[in-house]
């Protein structure tokens, strides 16, 4: 008999993915899936989708989905976990949701220490309102409201919000990664599988930033838009563990 | 039955928001309701379900509120006049994703940052919706002690039942007040059958979504028909009024919280000197006692709306007069509090410049 | 109904004053509400309540023309002299209220309490000393009442401090009743 090697995993819903062609947020969605299925979580999960591309991740999703409004997944993350600490909690959210408009709702959160596992998507741009300036869009990069490029004078450097959360007294581990190789999606993969076990060991506050190709915003091919990440995103926005109090987990 | 007490109408609140089964509260100082978010935490700390969080700002506790009545707690929030306008968003999210939660507002001075005086300047905000959005919130407006403590079980009830925030609209003086309550008996929700809609993760049953964006015109139409037609069965069900000497009046008051028991205490002097004056009092804002109103205009043609606003109610008593009356107002904003001789004096005069029968 | 205001400086035990009665009058079985100043006002370092006992329903707890006021200082007496009704009766710590009363209309009854309570080295049971007082001279409620509201306030603990309170209530009801001889 054949063995089955590759298959839509637990928990994502027979859908296709309306994302662009070469977003990230597919790939993402299909790690994420993969590890509550592989850490036999996904029928004790809820996930808080954003405002953002991924709004319409609770079609994908097969576990419990709440939507936030935008920017305030951690404190909707964090009423959902303080009435049910059992449960596994996660949020899944965009830069301008988490860097911006809800920048407060993130640190406060990371600070508190609540137990729940983030997702930050970092593709340097607002995609689903068309590509404006995000707060982590690079110095000198295009988008619709930085006519010539990001300047630093005008639009200010872009925010390092996972290297500001990893001061947070309450977080414990955070990791910048990407999906931009079949060798960085694996990196992905392990780091969402330990955010998710930190959080199952109710360690504390844990968040992995994602760096996230939007071909279409960025106005490159896919395969220019991974390379882009590779030679010019991880210049700001390094890959790396940026804190771990966790240590090895089982 | 429990024993009578002697408690603040803020800390009057948050024990019947305990005994009503409330199990959840998030909130951000402000004056003049702090006794109730301080009445939580030490509450919550005595529980061993209870969570109370000191949130970072207005929008976090709303938002956490949203979070735990997801997860199917009984959860509430509390604040006054300019955190309210803060909360909004979330209250709009609340509304169109249908969840249940309770908040509360000491209304203060306002437009603006206001004062912390009492005031009832945020009756558009709380009966409008105050959010963007087409939905519409339940609004209790209690007079008493006693009526903070049972009109705070009722608020839970309504927001279970109906799937709705509601929202409890006091104000300084009522926060401040202290007098003579018997709360209801404490309730264990526990023993409730569990609501079928919450997020507790998805084992032995299709995974669920809880959501606002409809980017499908007709599935936004959809929701919001849904809406229109829970809030018909509302404003069937629920309107709550109090009567006071109308029976047999040709002039009536109508005040509803602090302002309506200077109006009462007003009425009954004036009756002292024979004016034959009556109170109607609206208990819930939204949906507004439109029947009461109806009847009194088949044989009162004088109507004196008193607020301590510059007349936001008003607009509610000429929708339920249909035109019929002449609509009077005195209004005391910015955070006075009448005399119940000053109103006696405006009834008096409108009584006689109308050339009403006395007895 | 009768409305009393308490008002003076904050530690004076002005609003533990009002407090009490109002727990006492409600535990005899009378309608009441007590309304404390709050806010940025409690900040500036004054302190004032207005108690309402009625055996009826209460409209409205201000007290814009108040029965009774029980004036702890000076600024105080500034505040309340000309608001008490005609034929209301104001009573003052008059080891701290020197001002004079310049209404006729008004009963005014003297308690140098401070003076006695630092005769019976005591000076926290200031505020029970005019509490009595008061009692004793409006018998708004009575001083076993008192006593059991205290004894509920302070939730059986501190039996020490009841009997000083218990002190302090008498000494300030015999000083109304029996006139000055303390």
């Amino acid at each position: 008999m054949a063995k089955k090697i590759f298959q839509r995993p637990k928990y994502l819903k027979k859908a296709v993915f309306h994302y662009c062609p070469g977003c990230g947020h597919s790939i993402l969605h299909r790690l994420v899936a993969e590890v509550l299925e592989e850490l036999d979580i996904g029928e004790r999960t809820i996930g808080i989708p954003p405002a953002g591309c991924a709004v319409l991740a609770y079609n994908y999703f097969d576990v419990d989905m709440g939507e936030a409004p935008h920017g305030r997944g951690a404190a909707v993350a964090t009423g959902v976990k303080r009435t049910l600490p059992d449960r596994i909690v996660f949020s899944y959210q965009g830069d301008g949701d988490i860097a911006a408009i809800g920048t407060a709702e993130t640190i406060h959160a990371a600070n508190r220490g609540e137990n729940i596992t983030v997702i930050f998507v970092n593709n340097g741009c607002y995609g689903m309102t068309g590509g404006q300036m995000a707060p982590t869009t690079l110095i000198g990069q295009n988008s619709t409201t930085t006519p010539g490029g990001r300047d630093v004078k005008r639009d200010a450097a872009p925010i390092d919000l996972s290297e500001m959360l990893a001061i947070a007294r309450g977080s414990v581990y955070i990791e910048r990664t990407a999906i931009s190789s079949p060798k960085n999606i694996r990196r992905t993969k392990r780091a969402l599988t330990k955010a998710f076990k930190t959080q199952m060991a109710g360690l504390g506050f844990s968040l992995i930033e994602v760096l996230s190709p939007c071909p279409v915003n960025w106005k490159m091919s896919p395969v220019d838009a991974a390379k882009w990440i590779d030679d010019t995103m991880t210049q700001t926005f390094p890959l790396k563990v940026i804190k771990d109090e966790v240590g090895k987990l089982d | 039955m429990s024993k009578k007490v002697l408690m603040r109408g803020s800390q009057a609140i948050g024990e019947a928001a305990v005994r009503a089964g409330c199990r959840f509260y998030a909130g951000y100082p402000i004056t003049p309701q702090n006794e109730l978010t301080e009445y939580m935490a030490e509450a919550m700390d005595g529980l061993n379900d209870g969570t109370f969080i000191q949130a970072e700002s207005e929008l976090a506790a709303i938002n956490m509120v949203i979070g735990a009545s997801m997860a199917g707690a009984r959860a509430m929030t509390s604040s006054s006049s300019p955190g309210i306008s803060l909360k909004q968003e979330g209250i709009s999210f609340l509304a169109a994703q249908e969840l249940p939660a309770v908040i509360v507002n000491t209304m203060r001075g306002g437009p603006g940052l206001g004062n912390i005086a009492p005031s009832q300047s945020d009756y558009f905000q709380a009966t409008r919706g105050g959010g963007h959005g087409d939905y519409r919130t339940i609004v209790l407006a209690p007079a008493s002690g006693q009526e903070l403590a049972d009109l705070t079980r009722t608020a839970f009830e309504y927001a279970d039942k109906y799937r709705s925030p509601v929202l409890i609209l006091g104000d300084g003086m009522m926060g401040q007040m202290m007098e003579p309550i018997v709360f209801p008996e404490p309730i264990d929700v526990r023993t409730f059958s569990p609501k079928s809609w919450i997020l507790d993760g998805a084992k032995g049953r299709p995974s669920r979504i809880i959501l606002s964006l409809l980017l499908n015109p007709p599935e936004q139409e959809d929701l919001n028909w849904r809406l229109a037609r829970k809030y018909e069965i509302i404003t069937r069900e629920i309107p709550m009024s109090e009567s006071y000497m109308t029976s047999d009046a040709n002039m009536i008051v109508i005040a509803y919280g602090t302002a309506a028991r200077i109006a009462k205490g007003a009425v009954k002097r004036v009756r002292e000197l024979g004016l034959k004056v009556g109170l109607l009092r609206p208990i819930t804002l939204w949906p507004f006692p439109n029947r009461p109103l109806k009847e009194l205009s088949r044989h009162v043609r004088e109507f004196l709306v008193f607020e301590m606003n510059m007349g936001q109610m008003i607009d509610d008593v000429k929708l339920a007069l249909e035109g019929r009356g002449n609509v009077h107002f005195y209004g005391r904003p910015g955070g006075i509090i009448s005399t119940p001789d000053e109103i006696a004096k405006t009834i008096n005069s409108i009584y006689h410049r109308q050339h009403l029968e006395e007895d | 109904m009768k409305k009393t205001v308490f008002a003076g400086f904050g530690g004076q035990g002005v609003l533990m004053m009002g407090y009490t009665l109002a727990l006492a009058a409600m535990d005899d079985g009378k309608e009441i509400t007590y309304l404390p100043a709050y806010g940025a006002e409690m900040r500036g370092g004054t302190a004032n309540c207005t108690v309402a006992i009625s055996d009826e329903e209460i409209f409205s707890p201000v007290a814009s023309s108040p029965d009774y006021a029980v004036i702890m200082n000076n600024p105080s007496l500034i505040k309340y002299e000309s608001m008490v009704r005609s034929g209301g009766t104001i009573f003052t710590n008059s080891s701290l209220v020197t001002k004079t009363i310049g209404r006729d209309d008004i009963s005014v009854i003297r308690i140098p309490a401070s003076d006695i309570a630092k005769k019976l080295k005591e000076e926290r049971i200031t505020n029970m000393i005019m509490l009595g007082a008061f009692v004793a001279q409006t018998q708004l409620t009575s001083l076993d009442s008192i006593m059991n509201a205290l004894s509920e306030i302070a939730k059986g603990k501190k039996s020490g401090l009841m009997k000083l309170n218990r002190k302090g209530l008498d000494t300030g009801a015999e000083y109304v009743l029996k006139g000055a001889q303390v």
